[in-house]
């Protein structure tokens, strides 16, 4: 098959094939393209995981596993794999899938595409040889005036231009399906999420430039001076901004596999959009969360940024914490799971990994990850955290249980859908995520545990045995880290399992023929219509839904104020 | 679902449920109660980080810092030749972070105010007080001022928590507190 | 508009204005101007110019 457009310029001519499961049509470029970046990905999740472990097992005081020398490169490794490296490449594999898959589209510029790919893929190794080299353990937020080696520098920026061209491509699917009328009426609602995802991408891309670019001429020394406070201003709108590309894409996620799962519609689309919107004018100012403690910045500027502007972000989130289960509610209930608040929870899939991983990732990163972000995030509360443990225990909380198990959790979706193999060791697939999801949630709570007791992050050695003056954290926060590492181990383990069978289903798993796709479908068949069809006014009633939110609530505002209460109990300061 | 587009060309006429106004509501309402919060903090509370702040020479600012401990050094730190610093009580005291130290010890008097000024000589470090929990970024070129009232008489210490180097866990600095004469 | 839960497909009335906050949202190129402008007004040129009124030290 063959799709020719009538745009003037000379299209490509797309092959594709109509996907059983779906009936979407699917570029077969596309295709390739997706697969390839989220093995790309999960290499980097496992190598990057690796070093996660030996970190988390050098942070056990009993075990205290790497030299200090080793364990500041493996931290710098872990954070720059995972957080940069693995989150990105599978992004960048969802933005295809919600542009050209969802869309019915062919993708704009295959060849571009490729060319992002190997981008990417070049920095991202230039980079991590960097790393290993020796000289490079700035950690990956590389704070001037201390140096990584030029090709450090380099290779980052490798990966952003990539990873931008790879944005470009998405926003040019956009405008070929919409000029090829390859939907009707308003994009659906994940690949809307993914627009908010690729736009703010956009801007972090951007202020990575703007800032890695001089730095590398600094470490190359051409630029001789770049002053520490401006760079982390302009730093961070890259780095934090990538945690709200993160949100957006999980979220996109949580609404995919929702309605793939259980065949879940949004309560309101308004209601939906409206959400991501927030996100997209109002995330990325939150990058001031990093410099709630630095010299010399204005309290209006901090309190304006940190807060989301008001806080209208959050909103989003909170919108989202209640239209996502809500959803889920409802397509349950429509299927006769009626009984009292809870049947149709009880009663849900959580045999199936790419439910259990994507409840489990809502949950988590509201109550761990959201509640102890906002709190971390206010302007004077950050005093008594900046800097601490809680801050790894804040994100691992977002971008651990929210983002990665979130990816995880698709990804038992997309190794049928789009490589078209069948899920191998199912038993272990289906544990996955609760082993993964228990030890990341205990590394989550720990580290911010060690951290209310006030032991620093990225530090070798808490017991300080080499310093002149010597200084022990109490007890409890020795207990706090040891469980760290315990539930590191369970965490790792999780990942190992996740990575055993994605890999082993990938290469060596079971074709998934069309006859096999038809005999035993693997998206619910009886129906999509389990919401009313206009706005949710005319949907069910959701007293779970309620009652999760209230819940949700009640813990959040108690958490917060009593940080406030710890907070007046410190040293006055002004 | 959430796969397809909407079912409906114009959806964002869509009427609302009650449940999802209210939850909208109240989520507004919160964010507004938390903004507020900081600002009111500001008024009402007593731990506001200060925003005075100055470009400075490290060789100034270690210059300051020398003349303070030449002044009102009272006793060196056991046999690490770290002096042991007694500024009177209302004066700028002056604390410096460097590869790998925070110098010099300082001995304050408890519930007396004192002008801290925080600066680096070479990279970032992380003036983080324990037990207290109080933790503030040092950077190199700028000079923070702070006023600090110290509270509860004994033994504190400064712990470096942003990542310097390799000798970056070694890096401890001290308050004492003593009762006020 | 007074359209509410009837079961008429709007696209079957092409005269149907779209709102605008709709026609805003369906604009993929609007948001991301809107996305990038924002928090680089917001955040980094205020920030950037916070930090560039740092007196010099008296
Ligand atoms: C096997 C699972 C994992 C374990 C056991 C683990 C453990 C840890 C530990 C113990 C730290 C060190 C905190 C410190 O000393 O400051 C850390 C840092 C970090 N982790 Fe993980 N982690 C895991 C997975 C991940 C994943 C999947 C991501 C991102 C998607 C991630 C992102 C980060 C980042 C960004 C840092 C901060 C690095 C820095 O301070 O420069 N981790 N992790
Ligand atoms: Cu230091
Ligand atoms: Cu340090």
């Amino acid at each position: 098959m063959a799709s020719i457009a009538d745009t003037g310029t000379l299209p490509r001519a797309a092959e594709f094939r109509t996907c059983p499961d779906t009936g979407l049509k699917i570029d077969l470029a596309a295709e390739k393209l997706i697969r390839w970046n989220a093995v790309v990905a999960v290499v980097f999740l496992a190598i990057g995981g690796f070093f996660g472990l030996l970190v988390a097992l050098t942070r056990w005081p009993a075990v205290h596993l790497l030299p200090a020398e080793w364990f500041y490169l493996a931290l710098t490794a872990h954070g720059a794999d995972v957080l940069l490296f693995w989150v990105i490449f599978f992004e960048i594999a969802i933005l295809y899938f919600a542009s050209a898959v969802l869309l019915n589209s062919r993708l704009a510029a295959p060849r571009i595409a490729w060319l992002g790919f190997w981008l990417m893929l070049a920095g991202a190794l230039l980079a991590n040889v960097a790393v290993l080299q020796g000289e490079s353990s700035v950690m990956f937020t590389s704070y001037v005036p201390m140096q990584a080696a030029p090709h450090f520098y380099l290779g980052l920026i490798l990966f952003a231009v990539g990873a931008l061209v790879a944005v470009a491509v998405f926003f040019g699917t956009l405008v070929i399906a919409k000029d090829e009328g390859t939907y009707e009426g308003s994009v659906p609602l994940v690949t809307f999420g993914a627009i908010a995802a690729a736009v703010i991408a956009v801007f972090t891309i951007t202020s990575g430039a703007i800032i890695l670019i001089p730095t590398f001429f600094w470490s190359v020394g051409i630029i001789s001076h770049i002053d520490p406070v401006m760079y982390k201003v302009v730093w961070w709108g890259m780095g934090h901004s990538s945690q709200q590309i993160n949100v957006s894409a999980h979220v996109a996620v949580w609404y995919a596999i929702a309605a793939m799962v259980l065949g879940a519609k949004p309560l309101s689309e308004k209601v939906s959009r409206f959400a991501f919107l927030m996100y997209i004018l109002f995330l990325q100012i939150a990058a001031a969360h990093h410099l709630l403690v630095e010299p010399g910045i204005s309290s209006e500027w901090k309190i304006f940024n940190t807060s989301y502007a008001l806080y209208l972000a959050v909103l989003g989130s909170l919108i989202h914490g209640l239209s996502v289960p809500g959803a889920i509610e409802a397509a349950q209930r429509r299927r006769g799971f009626t009984k009292g608040v809870f049947e149709w929870l009880r009663k849900a899939p959580w045999g199936n990994p790419a439910f259990s991983g994507m409840f489990l990732s809502l949950v988590m990163f509201g109550f761990l990850g959201g509640i102890s972000g906002v709190v971390l995030g206010s302007e004077q509360i950050n005093l008594i955290l900046h800097n601490t443990m809680y801050v790894p225990g804040h994100f691992h909380g977002t971008v651990v249980a929210g983002t990665t198990l979130a990816f995880m959790a698709i990804t038992y979706l997309v190794v049928p859908l789009i490589f078209r193999r069948e899920i191998m060791f199912k038993k272990v697939a289906q544990w996955q995520p609760y082993v993964f999801g228990l030890g990341v949630a205990g590394i989550s709570l720990f580290m911010m545990g060690a951290g209310t007791l006030g032991v620093s992050r990225r530090h070798w050695d808490i017991t300080f045995s080499d310093a002149p003056v010597a200084f022990d954290y109490p007890g409890t926060a020795f207990l706090m880290m040891g469980l760290n590492g315990v539930f590191g181990v369970l965490a790792a383990l999780g990942g190992l399992m996740y990575i055993v069978v994605v890999v082993w289903s990938v290469f060596f798993g079971e074709r998934r023929t069309e006859e096999k796709a038809r005999s035993e479908p693997l998206l619910p068949q009886d129906g999509a219509a389990a919401v009313a069809t206009y706005g949710s006014e005319g949907t069910l009633k959701l007293p779970g839904t309620i009652t999760l939110v209230a819940v949700f609530f009640v813990a959040f505002v108690l958490y917060y104020f009593v940080n406030w209460k710890f907070l007046s109990e410190v040293w006055p300061l002004s | 679902m959430a796969i397809h587009p909407p079912e409906k060309r114009i959806w964002w006429n869509e009427p609302l449920e009650r449940s999802e106004v209210t939850w909208i509501t109240i989520a507004f309402i919160w964010g507004l109660v938390m903004f507020f919060t900081m600002v009111f903090w500001h008024f009402t509370g007593e731990q506001n980080l200060s925003n005075e702040a100055y470009r400075i020479h490290p060789e100034t600012f270690a210059e300051r810092t020398e003349a303070m401990a030449d002044q009102y050094t009272v006793r060196e730190e056991g046999d690490t030749g770290i002096p042991v610093v007694h500024p009177p009580p209302g004066s700028d005291v002056y604390m410096l972070a460097r590869l790998w130290e925070w110098w010099p010890i300082l001995e304050l008097e408890e519930g007396k105010d004192y002008r801290l000024h925080l600066s680096s000589m070479d990279w970032q470090h992380g003036f983080s007080l324990q037990p207290e929990n109080i933790n503030i970024q040092v950077h190199p070129g700028y000079e923070l001022v702070l006023t600090l009232t110290p509270e509860g008489v004994g033994e504190y210490w400064v712990v470096c928590n942003e990542f310097c180097g390799i000798g970056h866990h070694q890096m401890v600095g001290k308050i004492y507190v003593v009762e006020a004469k | 508009m007074t359209d509410t839960g009837q079961d008429t497909r709007a696209s079957d009335q092409p005269a149907e204005r779209v709102p605008f906050m709709q026609r805003l949202l369906d604009n993929p190129f609007l948001l991301l101007f809107l996305g990038v402008a924002v928090p680089a007004v917001l955040y980094l040129m205020w920030g950037i110019m916070e930090v560039a009124q740092i007196p010099i030290a008296p």
